[in-house]
């Protein structure tokens, strides 16, 4: 009998199991290998298993139920927004003309699949104010390391090539300066100010003619929404720099303001968040590249142009920072976002953006309660929660809590997520949770709370009832066993 | 929508929030206040939305031609167990494995993609993907870069054009310069002034597809592998259909340090581009440089096994400006769909798929080549793509061949000039003789013969 | 924390200990605590050319990496090996066993801008 799911003993691999021939029959058995090229050019062993289909579900299943997602479990996880991934979508994706579609297909022959990324283009640069988006990068990370080498191409077409410097909070996502460095930037660490923002004085001190780009969020990632935005833009512009805008926290604005009358030159946005995608375990996500006017030119290629009635794919958008990509985009993933566009409509995610920011407002009221929430003011669709506090008189860290929850059913938010406030919980409930899936977790989390007052060493010892415990990351990094080998 | 709010429930919270209204929870500076109409596509109930994705989907005549299109995208079998498996809402909803205690499914799932690519490879440790063949080829230039300090890189013109281009828009923000090596009149890269361009030890790599994006198996004789050593230059391996990773010599018995390719083959689905998956995998001495996540084995307190994401400071949460590379995600889904249909295949059946791709390609470049007015224009061994003059512009063909719904191929002209009059034709174990004789009737009546000819 | 008298620091929390024209650095008690569980000492090449307070290499924990910093110019001479192997024990001989590199010191000025073991001390509490 095979063990449970749950079960703690460990869980063999692929390569554990199988036999030398049990192959399952998905095609006619072959001549060999050498009837077709010379034996030079041939490798002499492949060491993967053969299993049979049967056991191949059975591990796979398995492991699957030792994974938790969205749909076991609520997922409040701060700047991922972990919101319902609707089956539609995946249907959608999957319709074979648009599946099985090749990306070399003659545009003549593939008006769907292009009429598909120009309808969701032009609602993204609806929904956000911008003149144009390219579907090329295939995530967030990309997009901005796409942004910033249209501004160094920007620049450069310019003469301004001494425009070296990229300006990013403290706050920021480890991609924002990371991207930077790829592009040839430095990078200046913007200091937030007491009330977790960017500050037009301090940032003022910073610009100056080697500004390149400014590199934001708003709302940024404690959630709070940037209300000098428009002041910091115009002073970054006026520096002659460019800004850009990290749409990972776009779900908290929809309908309600758009980066591009913010001020922003350049944006990405995550399909992954705020549009549906499912995360799958890390990726396959999408990050659309936004540009104002000014910078249509820089877009990698291909762009979908609509000419008359008909779409084509342009390769020749003409100071283009070339291709991103291999093909023309995460188009699966762009009949995803479509398909949830259309299921709301700009009302619907204008809705979508005020439950998101409701839901993220009630938590934040009930878990201030008993725990630290160090900006005491209305957030946006996520905000942060510090156990500093109760580390001190307990010796329970924000680690600690998260491990608890995971006991109690429930996803632990990000953690230690930004750096600025210490013992960090970032915590984005979304609007697809309902009122009573958000009271449990603050029931969970409240009990969490009064146990480490009382008991600090049962929180401690989280999680207790997950198939493994706490694992030793220390040894995983000093000895690295990244692969299984077969026995030589 | 999916918002599961009633009346009662926004009142209520708005009470407990102490604001009026939705609208009092989002204020905004007039400054930025939202004044244009927003215009998007119309709001449609599901069974609407279904009504309108088929109605778009009937617009891609091209998806139900016969089709022998290839060129870094390939149309192979997935067996349905790989779609009822990785679709299952654990695997499909999870976030990246951070929290690894409720991720065991998932980083043990990334530690057999991991295995699995070092085994087909060669190498002995791979990531956990990257977002497809060409970046990883960009990642691992810049792992090179970092590696020996040098500012130039050396690659093969027979290499995915695509993949090159990428390669250059991120050379382009390091400041690195990419030279190319020429293609040989059999469809290989020429190499014989690698010798002497090596010796000024000025590249950080060279690097070679194979095979390559003529189909042609493109590896280096021992004679360029020492000298690469010789010279301190990194050999990257470039592999753009994976599936030849079952048939051929792995790019580590050719030399090679790091070998970085496509592994869309593997079950997932061409989908007009994306997303795919793709991977880097190296030698140990690497293991510091190469990008993006990794999934390592451990154990907990109790000493029961468990896997976790390890060496993180080296990615870009922690390490932030002087990180490498910005990667973030990886493809871990597509990652998935490739190590399932790597599991379901196995050894057996990945061997008996590459045979059909060898014999179902060389049956078409048979009937092609007997055709008046076409031939084979490479020599050299190839794995499942041909590349075939047609003696006149390869366009002009493939639109007669469209007409009578057949997508003949991928024409050359568009990436070399030098080779306007030929088609990149790719089949694999999906291709039927029914098909190669509706490309053969309808090639003979598209090709005109030249006089002379 | 110990700050084992007869060494100078740096703000940058590297310790160094002079011998002539020869020098020892290493991290602080208070940097590998600070680090946590270091995995991975990445070192300068045996006689590259150093700079007072340049990057020169990078220490590694499970969660956090940090520059390696010289406390001192010179030539590098000799780096710890056996820090290759056993990266802990930076973690646990911050000021013995797990030094890191040893230098020839080119000038006698290097010592302006390094703490006493008594700054030191101070320093880190403030900080």
């Amino acid at each position: 009998m095979s063990p449970p799911a749950s079960d703690h003993t460990a869980s063999p691999l692929i390569f554990e199991s199988g036999q030398d021939g049990r192959a399952n029959r998905y095609f006619e058995r072959e001549k060999p290998l050498k009837g077709y090229l010379p034996a030079a050019v041939l490798r002499n062993d492949l060491p993967i298993p053969d299993n049979s289909e049967m056991d191949v579900v059975r591990h796979y299943t398995r492991l699957s139920q030792r994974t938790f997602g969205i749909d076991v479990g609520f997922y409040p996880l701060g700047s991922c927004t972990m919101k319902y991934n609707p089956r539609v979508n995946d249907a959608m994706a999957n319709l074979p003309a648009l599946r099985d579609l090749h990306p070399y297909t003659p545009d003549t022959l593939a008006q769907g699949a292009l009429r598909i990324m120009w309808e969701l283009e032009r609602s993204l640069c609806s929904l956000f104010g911008m003149a144009a988006f390219s579907l090329n990068p295939a995530a967030g990370a990309h997009a901005e390391l796409g942004a910033l080498l249209i501004a160094k191409a920007y620049f450069k077409d310019r003469g301004e090539t001494q425009r070296d410097k990229v300006i990013v909070p403290d706050t920021a996502h480890g991609t924002n300066p990371a991207s930077a460095a790829m592009s040839g930037f430095k990078v200046i660490s913007l200091k937030s100010d007491k009330r977790g923002r960017v500050s037009v004085d301090e940032i003022k001190k910073h610009l100056g003619l080697d500004t390149a780009v400014c590199m934001m969020t708003n709302p940024n990632t404690l959630g709070l929404f940037e209300d000098h935005v428009h002041e910091i833009t115009r002073a970054v512009h006026e520096a002659g720099g460019l800004c850009y805008y990290d749409g990972a926290n776009a779900n908290a604005l929809m309908g309600n303001a758009r980066p591009g009358d913010m001020g922003f030159d350049l944006m990405h946005l995550n399909l992954h968040k705020t549009f549906t995608i499912p995360h799958g375990g890390g990726g396959a996500g999408a990050g659309p590249l936004g540009v104002a006017k000014h910078l249509v030119d820089f877009l990698p290629t291909p762009y979908v142009r609509k000419n008359g009635e008909s779409f084509a794919l342009d390769f020749d958008v003409p100071r283009s920072i070339g291709p991103m990509r291999s093909f023309w985009s995460n188009f699966a993933h762009v009949v995803r976002a479509l398909a949830y566009i259309y299921a709301n409509g700009a009302e619907g995610l204008t809705k979508v953006s005020q439950l998101a920011v409701l839901n993220a407002n009630y938590l934040r009221v009930k878990i201030r309660e008993f725990l630290e929430t160090p900006y005491d003011e209305l957030c946006r669709h996520e905000f942060v929660a510090s156990a500093q506090e109760l580390k001190k008189t307990t010796g329970v860290r924000a680690l600690d809590i998260a491990k608890a929850l995971l006991d109690r059913g429930y996803m632990a938010p990000t953690i230690y997520f930004p750096l600025i406030v210490p013992e960090c919980l970032m915590i984005e409930p979304t609007e697809t949770e309902s009122k009573e899936t958000l009271d449990g977790f603050v029931d969970a989390l409240r009990d969490i709370v009064e146990t480490a007052k009382r008991e600090p060493e049962k929180i401690l010892a989280a999680p207790e009832t997950t198939v493994v415990g706490r694992l030793d990351e220390t040894r995983a990094a000093r000895n690295p066993d990244l692969r299984w080998r077969p026995a030589t | 929508m999916y918002t599961p709010h009633t009346k009662a429930d926004i009142a209520q919270m708005l009470q407990t929030v102490g604001v009026d209204s939705l609208d009092a929870l989002l204020p905004v500076p007039d400054a930025v206040k939202l004044r244009a109409k927003l215009e998007v596509v119309p709001a449609l109930p599901e069974s609407e939305i279904v009504r309108r994705f088929e109605e778009l989907a009937r617009e891609n005549a091209g998806a139900s031609f016969i089709s022998f299109l290839g060129a870094g995208s390939y149309r192979h079998y997935a067996p349905p167990a790989i779609t009822a498996l990785a679709m299952r809402g654990e695997f499909l909803t999870a976030y990246t494995p951070y929290q690894a205690e409720v991720s065991q499914g998932y980083l043990q799932a990334i530690y057999e993609w991991q295995t699995y690519i070092c085994l087909l490879t060669g190498m002995d440790i791979a990531n956990a993907s990257v977002y497809d063949g060409a970046t990883a080829l960009a990642e691992a230039a810049i792992m090179a870069i970092n590696e020996n300090g040098r500012q130039k890189v050396l690659v093969s013109r027979a290499i995915h054009p695509n993949y090159r281009a990428v390669l250059k828009t991120y050379c382009d923000g390091l400041d690195v310069e990419v030279k190319e090596l020429p293609v040989a009149p059999d469809g290989t890269t020429d190499l014989s002034e690698l010798g002497r361009r090596l010796a000024s030890k000025e590249y950080a790599l060279v690097a070679l597809q194979s095979p390559n994006f003529f189909g042609v198996i493109d590896m280096p004789d021992s004679a360029t592998q020492a000298a690469l050593k010789d010279t301190g230059t990194i050999l990257v391996g470039v592999v753009a259909e994976a599936l030849s990773l079952g048939a051929l010599q792995t790019p580590a018995q050719w030399g090679a340090e790091i070998v970085v390719g496509e592994a869309q083959s593997f079950g997932v689905p061409v989908a007009y581009g994306g997303p795919y998956v793709g991977f880097i995998a190296s030698t140990t001495e690497h293991l510091r440089r190469i990008p993006g996540r990794l999934a390592g084995k451990t154990v907990d307190s109790n000493g029961r096994e468990g896997y976790v994401l390890t060496l993180q400071a080296r990615e870009q949460h922690i390490r932030r400006e002087r990180a490498t590379s910005n990667i973030c995600t990886n493809q871990a889904h597509c990652a998935l769909i490739a190590t399932i249909y790597l599991a379901l295949v196995g050894k057996t059946g990945l061997r008996d798929i590459a045979a059909a791709n060898l014999r179902r390609t060389r049956e078409l470049a048979a009937v092609v080549s007997a055709i008046e007015g076409c031939s084979l224009q490479f020599v050299a061994p190839y794995f499942n793509e041909i590349v075939v003059d047609v003696h006149q512009p390869a366009k002009a063909v493939l639109a007669k061949l469209e007409q009578r719904s057949i997508l003949g191929g991928v024409d050359l002209g568009r990436y070399y000039p030098e080779y306007a009059n030929c088609i990149l034709m790719a089949a694999t174990e999906m291709t039927t003789t029914d098909e190669i004789g509706e490309l053969a009737k309808a090639l003979r009546e598209s090709v005109h013969v030249p006089a002379g000819v | 924390m110990a700050q084992p008298e007869g060494l100078l620091y740096s703000k940058e929390h590297e310790w160094v200990k002079i011998d002539g024209d020869r020098a020892t650095v290493g991290i602080t008690d208070y940097a590998q605590d600070s680090l946590g569980d270091i995995v991975y000492v990445e070192l300068p090449k045996v006689g590259k050319q150093v700079a007072q307070s340049a990057a020169v290499g990078v220490v590694e924990s499970v969660k956090a990496v940090s520059d390696l910093f010289t406390p001192v110019g010179g030539e590098i001479l000799e780096v710890n090996s056996a820090l290759e192997n056993d990266p802990a024990l930076v973690n646990r001989e911050p000021f013995e066993g797990g030094w890191m590199f040893k230098l020839k010191l080119d000038g006698d000025s290097q010592k302006a801008g390094l703490l006493s073991a008594a700054d030191y001390k101070t320093f880190t509490k403030e900080g």
